[in-house]
C-alpha cells in the first residue's frame, strides 16, 4: 500500500481526488496533482458560482451580442466599437493576496488583468481600481491603504498605464479582508484580435517574459480559498507573487509588435495556476494535443520540482503559439526588448496533455479534464434568518437634523465623512496623463479615454459596488450596482454597452453567503437583459471572510460606453457663476442603506432604494441629447451621498459656488428637506445650463418625460464677504474654503 | 524640423513627446536606445518614465545607453536637448545638467496640476514664452526634488539658469523650489512637469506646455 498522496493541503477535497483517479484510472503524479488542484480550485475553476454564472450567457440575447467579437469564457470580453476599433476590459480581484502583503499584493493584481488584457491582441491604455478597507479608524487599516495605493500605483505608474477612475470605500466588514479590483481596458483592430487555442500540429509552444521562480505556488489553491482567521494570516502561507512593472511594460511592448507582425498564432497570459493553466486551457481549446519539456522552462530558482514549476505564479508570464516559420520572426522582436523567449514545447495530435522532465513523462492527462471537467457544486444557499429582521429596521427611527443649525453642522460632517470624503489623497497618486488619450479622470466620476486621434472615437468606463445596498438586499444591490455605473457612464454622454464585474463574497459554504452570492449573479443577470447591456467576463471572489465575519457582498461593477466624440464630455462641476442648477429625475423617501443612515447613525437597514431602469434610461438618453447639441455645462450623476454630495463637488470642482432652493421640489416630491438632500434616489443626476440653453434644455427633458426642476444657480461670490460660498435655502452658507477643508482633509488626517 | 524622441525600454511618455513635436509643427523622429545614430534630427528629448526600471538611481543606467554616447556628444556640440522628468534625471546623470533629483519629501509617487513660473526665455526650449510667465502643466513623478549643493543652486541662480521654479506650494521638496535648469547655453534644459501632457484642448490641464516644442521649432536658423 502506498502512502496517502497530500491532497487536502493542497485544497482538494476527498471526492475530488477519487474524481481524478477516476479520470486517470490510476495515482496522479504528483505534478498531475498539482495541475489538477490549481485547476479545480474555486477561483480557476469557478465550481461553486458555476451554476449561478450561467444565468449570464442564457440572458444575453442574440441583439445583445451583436457588438460583441468575444464574449464569456474568452480572457476577456471584445466589443465592437465601429471604425474598425475594438475595446476590451474587464476587472479582476487580488483581495487575499493584498491582505497579507498590501503592496505587492495589489501591484500583482494589475499586471495580471493588464495581460489578460494583452492576450486579447490589445494595448491596453486604461485601468481603474476598487479598493475596499476597514474602518478608517482601524490602526490596521493604515497599513493596507498605504499598500494597496503604492502597490496599484507603483505598478499602473511603471507600466506607463493612466489610473483613470475608480471607487474607495471603508467598513469594517472588510477589516481582515480588504478588496482589490482592478479593471483594464485595451484597444485593437478587429483583424488584431487573438485567440487563446493551441493549434496546428507541429506548431511551437513559446513560453515568454520573466523567468520562473517559488512565488505564489497555491495561490490560487491554497490562498484564495482560505477565510483568514481572526488571529491573522494563515499558518500556511504560500508565497505572494512579486511584481516587476518593468518586465511587464517590455512584455507588453513586445506583444504589441508580435501582434503586428502577424508572428502570433494563439497567444495566453500566465496568471492564477501559472503554467498549469496556460498549458492545458490552451491545449483544450485547441484540436490536439500539446507536449511540453518542463525542464527548459527557464527559472529564478534551479531548485524548483516539476509540481511546483507548473504550480508557480511568478508574474509577466505569457505564452504564445507559433508556427515554426514564423518563430525567427518571434525571437527577433522579443530580442529587441531583451525579453527572454524559449520553446518549451510544440502542439500535437494526441489529445493528451504530455509533460516531461529531463525525457521521464511527468504528466499525461487529457487537457480539458484539468481545464474544464472540475467539479460543479450546486451549494445549498438560504435566505439569512436575519434578513427579515434588516429590511424592517427601516431608517424611519433614526433621528433628523431638528434645524438649520443642525443641518449644516450635518452637512460637514458628511462631506468629511470615509463614504463622501475626497478621494484625491489616493487618486493623486496614479498618473492619469500618461499616454496622452485621458479626457475625464477622477476627480470626475467616469473615465473617458480616445481611442482613435483621428476621430476622437472613445469609451467611458465607471466601476461602482454599494456593498451596503447589497447588504440590504444582494439581488437588488447588484441591480444598483449596475445602473450606478450606467448613469455615471451615461451622463458623459457615452453609450452603454457592456458590462464587466467582479463578484466579491464570502464562503460558498455558508449558506448565507451562498445565497447573497446566487442573488448578485441573478439580479446583475436580470438587470443586464433588461438593459440590453451584455456581461462580457469577469471574475468571483468567494472566501472572503476573517473567522465568521463575512465581507459585505460587494459586486463590482464596471459598464463601458462608447462616445463618438469624447469631447462632448463635460465636467461634473461648473465653472462659471450665472448657469441654471437643475435637479433632473425625482427624489422618493429613501434613505435606506444611504451614507447619511451609515454615516450618522451607524444604521444598516431598511430596504434599498426602488430600482427604476426605465427612468435610468430615459435619463441617459436626455443628457446624451442635451450634450450632443453643447446644452449643458456640467453634469454630475447623483449616487452615494445623494444632492448633497454632489452639490458639494459640483462646486468644489473648479471652486465656483452656488445658490439653491429646494422647497419646490421638495413639495413636488412629497419629501423633506433632509431626503432631498441625503436620499439615494435611483435616475437622477445634478445640471449645470448656461441661460442661453435653459429653453433647449428643459424642452429635451420634458418632450421625453424626464422630471425635472431649476433649483439654483451658479454664483461666484455668494458668501458674505463675497467670497465663494454655497448657499443652500434652509441650509445656510457654506464657505467653498470650509467644504474644501472638510472634504479633502479626512484622508490626509488618516493617512498622512 | 526634424526632433529626435528618444524610447528606453520603460519610457512612458515617448509617445506622447512625440505628439507633441507633430502638434507643435515639427517632424517627430523616432530614436531607440540601442541605436547610437541620431539619424540627423536637429534637437532631441529624452522622455519620462522609467528607463530599464529605474531599479537603481532614476536614469543611471540609461545615461549608458548607446544612443546616450551620440545624444552627450551632440549636446556637447550645441544640439538641443530637452529632458522631461526621467529625461531630466538622465541628463543629471549624464552631467549634462547639475545636481540631482531625489525621492519626493513626503514620499509618495504625485500626479499633480501643477503651476510653473518660466523664469529663463534665453533657452532653446522656453523662448516662445513671456519672462515670468505662469502656466499649469502636470507633474508625476515619486522622484523630482530637485537636489544641489548650495554653491551650485547660488551659481544656478546668480546664471539666470533656473528655467521654472514651482508656484502655488512646493510639491516635492525641491530646493528653491527649482522645477527645471539649463546649462550655461541654454540648449540643454531639464524639467521635472510634464509639458507633453499639456498640448491639446481636452487632454490635460491646459495646452501651457505647447511653447516648449514650438520653441525649438522656432529656433532653427536663428540661433
Amino acid at each position: 500500500m502506498t502512502a496517502e498522496q497530500p491532497y487536502a493541503a493542497l485544497g482538494l477535497t476527498r471526492g475530488e481526488y477519487e474524481r481524478i483517479l477516476g479520470i486517470l484510472g490510476r495515482r496522479p503524479t504528483t505534478p498531475e496533482l498539482a495541475m489538477y488542484s490549481v485547476m479545480w480550485s474555486e477561483h480557476c475553476s469557478y465550481k461553486s458560482s458555476k451554476v449561478h454564472l450561467r444565468q449570464f450567457g442564457e440572458k444575453t440575447t442574440e441583439a445583445m451580442g451583436s457588438r460583441l467579437l468575444a464574449g464569456i469564457g474568452e480572457q476577456a470580453g471584445v466589443i465592437d466599437i465601429g471604425d474598425g476599433w475594438a475595446v476590451t476590459f474587464k476587472a479582476e480581484s487580488h483581495n487575499h493576496p493584498s491582505f497579507l502583503e498590501p503592496y505587492q499584493g495589489a501591484a500583482t493584481g494589475v499586471g495580471g488583468i493588464v495581460r489578460d488584457i494583452l492576450a486579447m491582441g490589445a494595448r491596453p491604455v486604461a485601468v481603474m481600481d476598487s479598493l475596499r478597507f476597514g474602518g478608517i479608524d482601524h490602526p490596521d487599516t493604515a497599513r493596507v491603504v498605504h499598500g494597496v495605493v503604492a502597490g496599484v500605483g507603483s505598478y499602473a505608474n511603471c507600466l506607463g498605464l493612466p489610473t483613470i477612475g475608480g471607487e474607495v470605500g471603508f467598513d469594517p466588514s472588510y477589516q481582515g479582508n480588504p478588496l482589490v479590483n482592478v479593471l483594464c481596458v485595451g484597444v485593437l483592430r478587429h483583424e488584431d484580435m487573438q485567440r487563446a487555442h493551441a493549434r496546428g500540429s507541429g506548431n511551437l509552444v513559446v513560453l515568454f517574459g520573466s523567468r520562473t521562480g517559488g512565488d505564489g505556488i497555491g495561490g490560487v489553491s491554497v490562498l484564495a480559498s482560505e477565510t483568514f482567521g481572526s488571529e491573522g494570516p494563515p499558518a500556511k502561507r504560500p508565497a505572494v507573487q512579486v511584481g516587476d512593472p518593468f518586465a511587464e511594460k517590455v512584455l507588453i511592448e513586445s506583444c504589441v509588435e508580435l501582434f503586428a507582425a502577424g508572428v502570433v498564432a494563439a497567444i495566453q497570459d500566465l496568471g492564477g495556476a501559472g503554467l498549469s493553466c496556460a498549458t492545458s486551457e490552451l491545449a483544450a481549446a485547441g484540436d490536439g494535443g500539446m507536449r511540453v519539456a518542463l525542464d527548459r522552462v527557464p527559472l529564478r530558482d534551479p531548485s524548483l520540482s516539476p509540481a511546483e514549476i507548473l504550480m508557480s505564479e511568478s508574474q509577466e508570464r505569457m505564452m504564445a503559439i507559433v508556427r515554426p516559420a514564423d518563430l525567427d520572426a518571434f525571437l527577433a522582436i522579443t530580442g529587441r526588448w531583451d525579453v527572454e523567449a524559449t520553446v518549451i514545447g510544440e502542439v500535437t495530435g494526441t489529445g493528451r496533455l504530455q509533460i516531461t522532465w529531463h525525457g521521464e513523462t511527468v504528466v499525461d492527462v487529457p487537457p480539458r479534464t484539468v481545464a474544464h471537467d472540475g467539479p460543479v457544486y450546486d451549494r445549498p444557499y438560504a435566505r439569512p434568518s436575519a434578513a427579515d429582521a434588516i429590511a424592517a429596521d427601516t431608517p424611519a427611527r433614526l433621528s433628523r437634523p431638528a434645524d438649520e443649525h443642525e443641518l449644516r453642522a450635518m452637512w460637514l460632517r458628511l462631506i468629511a465623512s470615509p463614504s463622501l470624503c475626497s478621494r484625491a489623497w489616493v487618486t493623486d497618486q496614479y498618473d492619469r496623463y500618461v499616454l496622452g488619450n485621458t479626457a475625464a479622470s477622477r476627480p470626475e466620476r467616469a473615465g473617458v479615454v480616445r481611442v482613435d486621434p483621428a476621430t476622437a472615437r472613445g469609451v467611458a468606463l465607471a466601476l461602482r459596488g454599494p456593498g451596503r445596498f447589497t447588504a440590504l438586499d444582494p439581488y437588488m444591490g447588484a441591480q444598483l450596482a449596475f445602473v450606478e455605473a450606467f448613469r455615471a457612464v451615461g451622463c458623459t454622454g457615452a453609450e452603454p454597452v457592456a458590462v464587466t464585474d467582479c463578484l466579491n463574497a464570502g464562503s460558498p459554504e455558508e449558506p448565507g453567503s451562498m445565497w447573497a452570492l446566487a442573488e448578485v449573479i441573478r439580479g446583475l443577470a436580470d438587470i443586464c437583459q433588461a438593459a440590453a447591456v451584455p456581461v462580457t467576463g469577469g471574475n468571483v471572489s468567494l472566501y472572503n471572510a476573517t473567522g465568521d465575519v463575512s465581507v459585505l457582498p460587494t459586486p463590482t461593477v464596471g459598464v463601458l460606453g462608447v462616445l463618438d466624440d469624447v469631447g462632448l464630455a463635460v465636467p461634473s462641476g461648473w465653472s462659471a457663476p450665472g448657469a441654471a442648477i437643475y435637479l433632473v429625475g425625482v427624489t422618493r423617501d429613501e434613505l435606506a442603506g444611504s451614507a447619511w443612515a451609515w454615516e450618522e447613525h451607524a444604521h444598516l437597514g431598511g430596504v434599498p432604494p426602488l430600482m427604476d431602469l426605465p427612468a435610468e434610461r430615459v435619463l441617459a438618453s436626455a443628457l446624451r441629447a442635451c450634450l450632443r447639441d453643447g446644452l449643458v455645462d456640467a453634469v454630475r450623476d447623483i449616487a452615494e451621498g445623494g444632492l448633497l454630495s454632489a452639490l458639494s463637488e459640483a462646486c468644489l470642482r473648479f471652486g465656483v459656488g452656488a445658490r439653491v432652493w429646494l422647497a419646490e421640489v421638495c413639495e413636488r416630491d412629497g419629501v423633506d428637506l433632509l431626503t432631498v438632500l441625503v436620499g439615494e434616489s435611483v435616475a437622477r443626476a445634478l445640471v449645470a445650463v448656461p441661460r442661453s440653453e435653459e429653453i433647449r434644455f428643459t424642452d429635451v427633458l420634458s418632450a421625453r418625460g424626464v422630471p425635472h426642476a431649476r433649483i439654483g444657480v451658479t454664483d461666484d461670490a455668494g458668501g458674505t464677504d463675497g467670497v465663494p460660498a454655497l448657499d443652500v435655502a434652509g441650509v445656510g452658507v457654506i464657505t467653498l474654503a470650509e467644504l474644501a477643508a472638510a472634504h479633502q482633509g479626512t484622508l490626509p488626517h488618516h493617512f498622512g | 524640423m526634424r526632433i529626435g524622441v528618444v524610447t528606453f525600454p520603460g519610457s512612458l511618455d515617448d509617445t506622447d513627446a512625440a505628439r507633441a513635436v507633430t502638434l507643435a509643427g515639427g517632424e517627430a523622429v523616432r530614436l531607440w536606445h540601442a541605436d547610437a545614430d541620431l539619424h540627423g534630427v536637429a534637437a532631441v528629448i529624452l522622455p519620462g518614465g522609467f528607463s530599464y526600471g529605474d531599479y537603481l538611481r532614476c536614469g543611471a543606467i540609461a545615461r549608458f545607453a548607446p544612443v546616450m554616447t551620440e545624444v552627450i556628444r551632440a549636446a556637447r556640440g550645441g544640439m538641443p536637448v530637452l529632458g522631461i522628468c526621467n529625461g531630466f534625471q538622465i541628463l543629471c546623470e549624464a552631467h549634462l545638467l547639475p545636481g540631482a533629483l531625489v525621492r519626493n519629501d513626503h514620499r509618495r509617487f504625485a500626479c499633480l496640476d501643477q503651476r510653473l513660473r518660466i523664469e529663463r526665455t534665453a533657452t532653446a526650449w522656453t523662448h516662445s514664452y513671456e519672462i515670468g510667465a505662469e502656466i499649469t502643466i502636470p507633474l508625476k513623478n515619486g522622484e523630482g526634488a530637485y537636489v544641489a549643493d548650495e554653491v551650485t543652486l547660488d551659481a544656478l541662480a546668480a546664471e539666470g539658469r533656473v528655467v521654472a521654479r514651482y508656484l502655488g506650494g512646493n510639491p516635492n521638496g525641491s530646493r528653491r523650489d527649482i522645477a527645471g535648469v539649463c546649462d550655461p547655453t541654454g540648449r540643454i534644459v531639464g524639467l521635472m512637469p510634464h509639458p507633453e501632457h499639456a498640448v491639446e484642448p481636452g487632454f490635460g490641464p491646459s495646452t501651457d506646455g505647447l511653447a516648449f516644442f514650438t520653441s525649438a521649432l522656432r529656433r532653427t536658423g536663428s540661433q
